[in-house]
């Protein structure tokens, strides 16, 4: 995350990572590993206004502001979404905001998990997605850096 | 434990497979397995060509053309309220209104005769199972009109607490609107006892048969309920086609829910009189197609025979219930003791979007999530629950790829 990855390299590393896989099972394994291993989020985040309401799961998304980049934190009830919520903070997370807003996380396509962002999956992770860039959006622009959670 | 070798001869369902299309899909290289009947029915061949046999040579405007085609098209649009009339054994056949869905004809009973008859301090009686097309349509007009919404509690098994009900009806009830067959648990509610009690006090009620007039035999008549709305899509037929029955009197009673061609007598600047029963409550071009064909499906399943789909459909039930319930974790919400053929199910620490997204990339459509009833949910302190709901082409041997397909789904999530 706070690295010196570009958002298009985090992507290519999944995008590798997903091409060793040849079945179905393999991939989402993976990501449900991926969602059990995103530190859970703490509890006193899990408020309403963190929330981002899909029909079925719910996500919740904090974030934090510190040298001209943001920080992403979040966490879901559900597995699978945990796992997407993750491989996009690892795309996104410690990014300035003009890089979050240009991303155009094609690796969601590439690794076969466009469906995910259908809107009949009604999961928040295309919410969470419009929500992390308008974070982005609302930092930009911020001089001062400032702490907001 | 029934088995589907007690079915009757006559009741093949690799026969009845064949009449649907749709069952030869394959998913990610599997063979569909399409347990989310309760959504919507999968459609046979015979809906499909009535349809397109429709659109390919008689299609035309109704009621008002005084060519061949239109007379066609009136003919086979009113034969299919003449099915209906019968399906559900309502007296006439002007008591069968053609609405887009079970949602349609829940709303214009709220807007007609709801904001004709409900007035300030007025109660309304629903249940803690209603779908929410049974719930806000009340409550907007209760706070149009002031008038207050009261709730059946449900049981822990899923049933509705019938003592609570007799303590609720009072001389303030107008009206009392319940779900006959619940579509998150199965649970078939005893409408006659709670129809019968309604009236005792004079209240009014509308029974929301989406789930029911699939699995059941109705009676409009025997029921005595004074509405009634089902939708089409759920009984094998097409999409956006229901029906809306009303006892003749209240229907001539209520005001219009919507005006425009069709449902008037005459108009003129200063005054416009409304058409007779049914036309005044279907307002310009009904949906014709979707009507004529909806009258295939009710006769395909005359044909099949519902005595012999609901034994079927039960033998499913029972067999998905034993099967599930050996799986450790895994525990069914709803079990009264009267169900249609649907079976919801949470797994313990498990989200059923995880369960839903797993069955489904192993060719498996069941539903998850809360099923339109948040409250129903709440009740159970649950976030939803993955809902697999049978209809008569559904087998044993695919009941058995759902319990291998939840058994992976654990493996992969735990």
């Amino acid at each position: 995350m706070n690295d010196n990855r570009t958002i298009e390299q985090a992507e290519e590393e999944i995008i590798d990572a997903f091409s060793l896989f040849d079945t179905w099972e393999e991939k989402y394994e993976y990501i449900i590993d991926l969602g059990k291993k995103l530190p859970p989020l703490d509890e006193k985040y899990k408020v309403a206004e963190n929330i981002i309401k899909g029909c079925q799961s719910t996500v919740w998304l904090v974030t934090d502001f510190a040298d001209g980049k943001v920080f992403f934190k979040a966490d879901s009830d559900a597995m699978i979404v945990k796992g997407l919520v993750s491989m996009l903070i690892e795309v996104l997370s410690g990014h300035t905001s003009d890089e979050i807003l240009n991303a155009k996380l094609d690796f969601i396509r590439e690794i076969g998990m466009m469906n995910h962002l259908a809107q009949t999956r009604s999961n928040g992770l295309l919410a969470m997605i419009k929500q992390m860039k308008n974070y982005a959006l609302a930092y930009k622009g911020v001089n001062e850096p400032e702490k907001t959670t | 434990m029934e088995t589907l070798t007690t079915i009757s001869p006559v009741f093949d369902v690799q026969s009845i497979r064949e009449f649907f299309p749709i069952l030869n899909r394959e998913l990610n290289d599997k063979r569909l397995v399409y347990l989310d009947n309760a959504a919507t029915s999968q459609k046979p061949q015979v809906v499909i060509d009535a349809l397109s046999n429709y659109y390919s040579h008689y299609n035309a405007n109704i009621h008002r053309g005084i060519h061949t085609l239109a007379e066609e098209a009136t003919a086979a649009y009113e034969s299919t309220r003449v099915t209906v009339r019968k399906f559900i054994n309502a007296l006439l056949p002007e008591e069968i209104i053609f609405t887009r869905g079970a949602t349609e004809g829940i709303n214009l009973v709220a807007y007609t005769w709801g904001r004709q008859n409900i007035h300030s301090g007025d109660e309304i009686i629903i249940s803690g199972m209603e779908h929410h097309s049974n719930i806000v349509p009340w409550q907007i007009l209760c706070e149009e009109k002031q008038a207050i919404l009261k709730v059946i509690p449900v049981t822990d098994k899923g049933e509705l607490d019938m003592e609570a009900y007799k303590n609720l009806i009072s001389s303030k009830t107008k009206l009392v609107s319940v779900v006959h067959a619940s579509n998150s648990l199965g649970t078939i509610n005893p409408v006659k006892e709670i129809i019968d009690s309604a009236h005792q006090v004079g209240a009014v009620v509308m029974i929301d048969g989406a789930q029911s007039t699939v699995h059941l035999d109705i009676d409009v008549q025997q029921l005595d309920c004074d509405f009634f709305a089902f939708s089409g899509h759920k009984v094998y037929g097409p999409t956006g086609v229901g029906v809306l029955y009303g006892k003749k009197e209240l229907l001539e009673s209520m005001p219009p829910f919507m005006g425009g061609g069709e449902m008037i007598k005459e108009v003129t600047f200063e005054k416009t009189t409304y058409a007779d029963l049914p036309y005044k409550y279907e307002a310009g071009t009904p949906n014709i197609a979707d009507t004529v064909a909806l009258k295939s499906a009710l006769d395909f399943i005359n044909e099949i025979g519902k005595d012999a789909i609901r034994k079927h459909e039960n033998d499913l039930l029972k067999y998905a219930t034993t099967q599930l319930e050996t799986l450790p974790g895994l525990r069914i919400i709803g079990k009264a003791k009267e169900k249609v053929s649907v079976v919801s199910f949470v797994m313990q620490n498990i989200h059923p979007q995880d369960i839903g997204v797993l069955l489904d990339n192993q060719g498996i459509a069941v539903r998850t999530g809360h099923h339109c009833t948040q409250p129903l949910m709440t009740r159970f302190q649950i976030p939803g629950t993955v809902r697999a709901s049978f209809a008569m082409y559904n087998t044993k041997e695919e009941i058995d790829k759902l319990v291998s397909g939840l058994q992976k789904a654990i493996k992969m999530l735990s």
